[in-house]
């Protein structure tokens, strides 16, 4: 060490001190109240979902016409049979509510991974290539934006005929523009610093530099708005179902039962508001937990 | 008669989520009318968390507190909000930032961003503030004052925004203008200019004047006493004679001693044995960028680089100097593969480089960026990032490239046991060293670096000069260094070459150009050159 | 700035093509419209005479540029289902739209901005946290529930305001709330984190130090600057809300284009469903063009390249 070299030594062992990348990620995840409640009922909702057939006191579509739309165990007339009473074909209801996470759970992550690949994969290559395949890629998406997608989504399924694999793929072609805009700028941003010159510089492909230098840089954006979308698809497809062009009877889905509760609902609330809150609980988690991942992954946590 | 400003023992503390930090420590400072005191110190070191704790600036996260902090009598701290700001901040003192470009609010004219301190005040009617106000930019130095009032800030350059800020702290007649790092966004012939007017406004107006900077070069030319600042407390303070010439305590004359000087001979001793072999040779060079505004807006031609011919022959350093938009950064850009040239030939080591394949161009020439917090991938770790070009040359050999990169690391003074750290874990010189280390893993013949200290502490670019320097003898490298900086050229080139608007203008040994420039243009940034005389 | 403006209405124009191209491919390539016409149960004989008889048979560029001649005119086809012109059936239902749509943005305002400037001005205090509770929960709420959990409450519990159909302004207050909640979180967040980016900019600080502070500073300096990516945001959510009338005028029984969009889907009726989302699209789009013109008078930057 040269002579210069001492009195920074105190500066610098200073800083050598510093987490890793991961250590911070694990503190400040720990630190984050909103981020942990999103993630336990998450967690929960999704243990649900994988635990069904055995949580579920009945089958889900077994009906019992002779105890149609019995209340919960907690009004009157309720049983402890049906814990949350029987919905208007004297189904088990809290047996549709916990089968009605797998059809919610499936469609989010399908659609918002349908979503993921178009969005990021246009993002990156509007971001990194600039020019003309910019212009296009925004071209396409102030056009997609423009385009009403709740109503051409409804169109589109009612169109090719409802199943759960038609409702992942309209909503999520219709769900990308959240990832394009995200990632595009950040891209435009990465491609613009000096390590990605730096690799050019030694030989690296565009290809190389995306995979290498770019992605890793995306990835916690990616899994934000991941999260955010998981719930908006979750939304789009209980809309889809409630207005009867989505998810179609027997299949337990909260949007369907909603609408099948409507004609009863000023006496017999419960049919509504019981997969309401489902939605709710399963959605406001997911939407907890992208907001307390955006905190804890930006570098200087919430902005102040 | 009371000093204007009299600070004791003032403390401020940023909350920060690894505890509270000291940023200020007792510090205790005088300041007498009409006088021009000059706050030293690198970053992190509490020089402009002073100034804003006494324009009530400080971040949300900062206290202070202070036994006295009075100016002209008053104490500041025991001042409602209300009666501060009215009384105070704009009246009595002024205060002029770094960020020229962003200091001003971009959706109101200069004339209402002058004007309007002095009229929401009801110190004058808007009629008289306008014509105030043009007499001002006049004063400072900008053309067509009288235009200008109605212009947006977007409309002017750096130099002339910063001249703007100075002109509207002066609409309300300050006794104390606060300069922060006024001019360390600016091109060295501005920053001289900006200086010069400072200390003329302030000899005319009889104003005090605090002039914080990192540079003790630029300190010392205009203070009449300086201040150093060292992680939060004031290490010296003495007339700007004592402290240049006799410095007290260690910090001082370590942080003296890393400044690049302009005295002395100018440039390295000429080698024993003529430099022959070509490895750079850059024939009539021109690159044009077609720019448009907006998707359809009208073309037009930027003339980055035009008819630029040079050579950088083999254990030789070629200084290319010139200020912000010369085209020094573009021709380095197209020497790297990273840019094309529009015309003209580029030869390295007497093949044309448009027919040597990316990897084995890389073996050849290998860049040190300015940022060292933007040239290393957050994401990955030392290992990987020094390992980088050697993967990318297809040497997947992990233990061979591991014994590569720890040779590296020990080159470029590394500890080893940050092989497995992240860049954001390293200081601001370990990273530029990790760079170096990622530049020279492929033993390249030559290298670039643009501008490879100017975004570091004074003290670290003295320590990666030094290691430049050291790895070019060791590994006999043939070194394009780009600067802005003079006093880095004089240090470390064998050549000189000067650019501006895209041209060579000047071009020679380092000690022929420094001491005799031929150019106009060269002798003009030599003259504005901070520099301190030896006595 | 008038050069800005034509670039920014041929883009316009642009996308509204582009995206009546789209919902033509889309909606004649996916279905048989002349099957949709004839009905599940119809022979092959019907189904041809349809297709002859409505011009279906023709190749769909042709089909296209028929339906584009048309529009260009006024006329945008024939509905199967109402045997009707489709831009009369329109008409007759756009006023409650209307209506619908910018009192929703109407209640956006009047709550997400005020919230997000308080959030803004005093970061992590109490409104603060309920401002971010508030945008939390909005986004979660499904729509068409919180629309039923209205009615259920204000049908039963307290009947101030009617919760079906559309023939007073007392009948619209329900359903502008509903869809305009819904637009609330967007908004809020973006009006917080504006002002505080604004607030902790660096020509800020230079009106600081020239002694302003409080209201003072925030209406001299930050409200111009705070408001430009408030007014595109709105934009947006103003063309939403059209696409979002479909679920309220649903729920609350309002006779709008998003029943008359709801309706025509489950009616297989392809010309008022094409004809609907060009008008969405065209007030989609109309609404942004708005949004960069007020921009570009309040922003020097993009008046003045």
């Amino acid at each position: 060490m040269t002579d210069s070299d001492i009195t920074l030594a105190a500066v610098e062992l200073d800083q050598t001190t510093l987490l890793t990348p991961g250590q911070i990620f694990r503190q400040r995840m720990f630190g984050h109240k909103g981020f942990l409640i999103g993630a336990t009922l998450i967690l929960i909702i999704a243990i649900v979902a994988l635990l069904a057939p055995v949580l579920a006191p009945h089958s889900p579509f077994e009906q019992s016409l002779a105890d149609r739309m019995l209340p919960p165990v907690w009004s009157e007339g309720g049983t402890w049979d049906y814990l949350l009473g029987t919905d208007q074909n004297g189904r088990d209801y809290l047996s549709r509510l916990i089968y009605g996470t797998r059809v919610s759970i499936t469609i989010g992550l399908g659609a918002a991974t349908v979503g993921l690949l178009i969005g990021v994969t246009l993002g990156v290559i509007a971001g990194y290539f600039g020019g003309w395949a910019d212009h296009s890629i925004s071209f396409l998406l102030t056009a997609q934006l423009a385009l009403p997608g709740l109503l051409l989504a409804m169109a589109l399924v009612f169109i090719i005929g409802p199943s759960i694999w038609v409702v992942i793929g309209i909503v999520g072609v219709l769900h990308w523009t959240y990832y394009l805009v995200v990632t595009r700028a950040a891209t435009q941003r990465i491609r613009s610093l000096d390590f990605v010159a730096a690799a050019a510089a030694a030989g690296a492909s565009p290809r190389q530099i995306i995979w290498h230098e770019i992605l890793p840089n995306l990835m916690s954006s990616i899994i934000v708005i991941f999260t955010f979308e998981l719930g908006i698809a979750i939304l789009a497809e209980s809309s889809l179902s409630f207005l009867g062009v989505g998810i179609q009877p027997p299949t337990p889905s909260w949007g369907l039962m909603i609408a099948e509760g409507k004609q009863a609902m000023f006496y017999r609330p419960w049919l509504v508001i019981l997969p309401g809150i489902c939605l709710f609980l399963l959605v406001i988690g997911a939407n907890l937990m992208g907001d307390g991942l955006r905190d804890i992954t930006s570098p200087e946590g919430r902005n102040e | 008669m009371t000093a204007l400003l009299d600070i004791n023992h003032l403390n401020i503390t940023l909350r920060s989520p690894n505890g509270p930090l000291r940023v200020v420590r007792d510090l205790t400072l005088e300041l007498n009318r009409g006088e021009a005191l000059g706050i030293v110190g690198e970053s992190g070191s509490g020089k402009s968390m002073t100034a804003l704790a006494l324009m009530r600036l400080l971040p949300r996260s900062a206290e202070y507190q202070a036994t006295s902090m009075a100016y002209d009598g008053v104490q500041l701290p025991d001042l409602e909000d209300a009666q501060f700001y009215r009384s105070i901040a704009g009246p009595r003192i002024g205060m002029i930032f770094q960020e020229p470009m962003t200091s001003l609010n971009p959706v109101y004219t200069i004339g209402r961003q002058m004007t309007e301190a002095s009229v929401a005040r009801g110190l004058m009617s808007a009629a008289a503030a306008h014509k105030k106000a043009v007499t001002l930019l006049d004063r400072v130095g900008i053309p067509d004052p009288e235009d200008r009032m109605s212009q947006y800030p977007h409309q002017m350059s750096g130099g002339q925004r910063q001249r703007v800020m100075i002109a509207m702290t002066l609409m309300l007649d300050p006794d104390l203008l606060i300069a922060d790092e006024p001019t360390t966004a600016l091109d060295v012939t501005v920053q001289a200019q900006i200086l010069d007017l400072l200390d003329d406004l302030r000899r005319e107006r009889q104003m005090g004047l605090i002039l914080i900077s990192h540079d003790l070069a630029v300190v010392a030319q205009r203070t009449d006493r300086v201040a150093v600042m060292f992680a939060g407390e004031l290490v010296e303070q003495g007339t700007a004679q004592q402290v240049l010439y006799a410095p007290q305590h260690d910090y001082t004359r370590k942080l003296l001693a890393a400044v690049p000087r302009l005295d002395g001979t100018p440039g390295r001793p000429a080698p024993a044995t003529p430099r022959v072999e070509d490895v750079i040779v850059a024939r009539d060079v021109s690159r044009i960028y077609t720019a448009r505004k907006g998707l359809f807006g009208p073309k037009r031609d930027i003339k980055a680089l035009d008819g630029v011919s040079l050579s950088v022959k083999r254990g030789e350093t070629l200084a290319l100097i010139g200020e912000s938009g010369s085209g020094k950064s573009t021709l380095a850009r197209i020497l790297l593969g990273l840019d094309h040239a529009t015309s003209g030939e580029i030869d390295l080591i007497g093949r044309p480089i448009d027919q040597i394949p990316p990897t084995e161009r890389a073996a050849f020439v290998q860049p040190v960026f300015q940022d060292p917090y933007t040239s290393l991938n957050p994401r990955r770790r030392l290992s990987e990032i020094i390992s980088r070009p050697l993967m990318l040359r297809g040497e997947r050999d992990s233990a061979t490239n591991l014994a590569a990169v720890k040779e590296m690391m020990e080159r470029v003074r590394l500890p080893i046991r940050l092989l497995h750290a992240y860049p954001s874990q390293l200081s601001g010189g370990q990273r530029q060293r990790v760079a170096i280390a990622r530049a020279l893993v492929t033993r390249p013949k030559a290298l670039i670096c643009d501008e490879p200290t100017s975004a570091l502490d004074v003290s670290v670019q003295a320590q990666i000069l030094d290691l430049l320097d050291e790895l070019r003898d060791q590994m006999n490298l043939t070194t394009l260094l780009i600067t802005h900086d003079m006093a880095v050229v004089h240090q470390t080139a064998d050549r000189v070459a000067v650019m501006r608007n895209g041209r060579i203008v000047e071009e020679g040994t380092a000690s022929a150009v420094l001491s005799h420039p031929t150019n106009d243009y060269t002798a003009r940034l030599l003259e504005a050159a901070p520099r301190f005389e030896t006595v | 700035m008038l050069r800005y403006i034509m670039l920014r209405g041929c883009l316009a124009i642009l996308v509204a093509f582009t995206v009546s191209l789209a919902a033509f491919l889309l909606l004649n390539v996916a279905s048989d419209p002349a099957q949709a016409i004839a009905g599940e149960d119809a022979t092959a004989e019907v189904v041809e005479t349809i297709r002859a008889r409505y011009g279906l048979d023709r190749p769909l560029p042709v089909r296209y540029l028929d339906w584009l001649g048309g529009v260009v005119q006024g006329d945008f086809g024939e509905s199967y289902y109402w045997h009707k012109p489709v831009a009369s059936l329109v008409a007759d239902r756009v006023d409650e739209t209307l209506t619908l749509a910018f009192s929703a943005l109407a209640v956006t305002i009047l709550i997400a901005i005020p919230l997000g400037a308080l959030a803004a001005l005093n970061p992590n205090s109490w409104i603060d946290r309920f401002a971010l509770g508030v945008a939390v929960s909005a986004q979660a709420i499904p729509n068409f529930w919180l629309g039923l959990l209205m009615i259920i409450f204000f049908a039963v519990t307290i009947p101030i305001f009617p919760v079906s159909g559309d023939s007073t302004w007392r009948h619209f207050v329900l359903p502008a709330f509903v869809l305009g909640s819904s637009s609330v979180p967007a908004v809020m967040r973006l009006t917080r984190t504006g002002l505080i980016e604004v607030m902790g900019a660096d020509y800020i600080r230079t009106a600081r130090s020239k002694g302003f502070r409080g209201w003072q500073l925030l209406r001299r300096h930050a409200l111009r600057n705070a408001i430009l990516p408030v007014i595109s945001v709105l934009a947006v959510q103003l063309g939403q809300k059209f696409g979002g009338s479909v679920i309220t005028e649903s729920i609350f029984a309002i006779n709008g284009l998003g029943r008359l969009a709801l309706e025509s889907i489950l009616g297989a009726d392809i010309p008022t469903v094409q004809m609907l989302i060009f008008v969405f699209a065209i007030v989609f789009v109309a609404m942004n063009l708005l949004a960069d013109i007020l921009n570009a008078a309040i922003d020097p930057r993009i008046r003045i390249g």
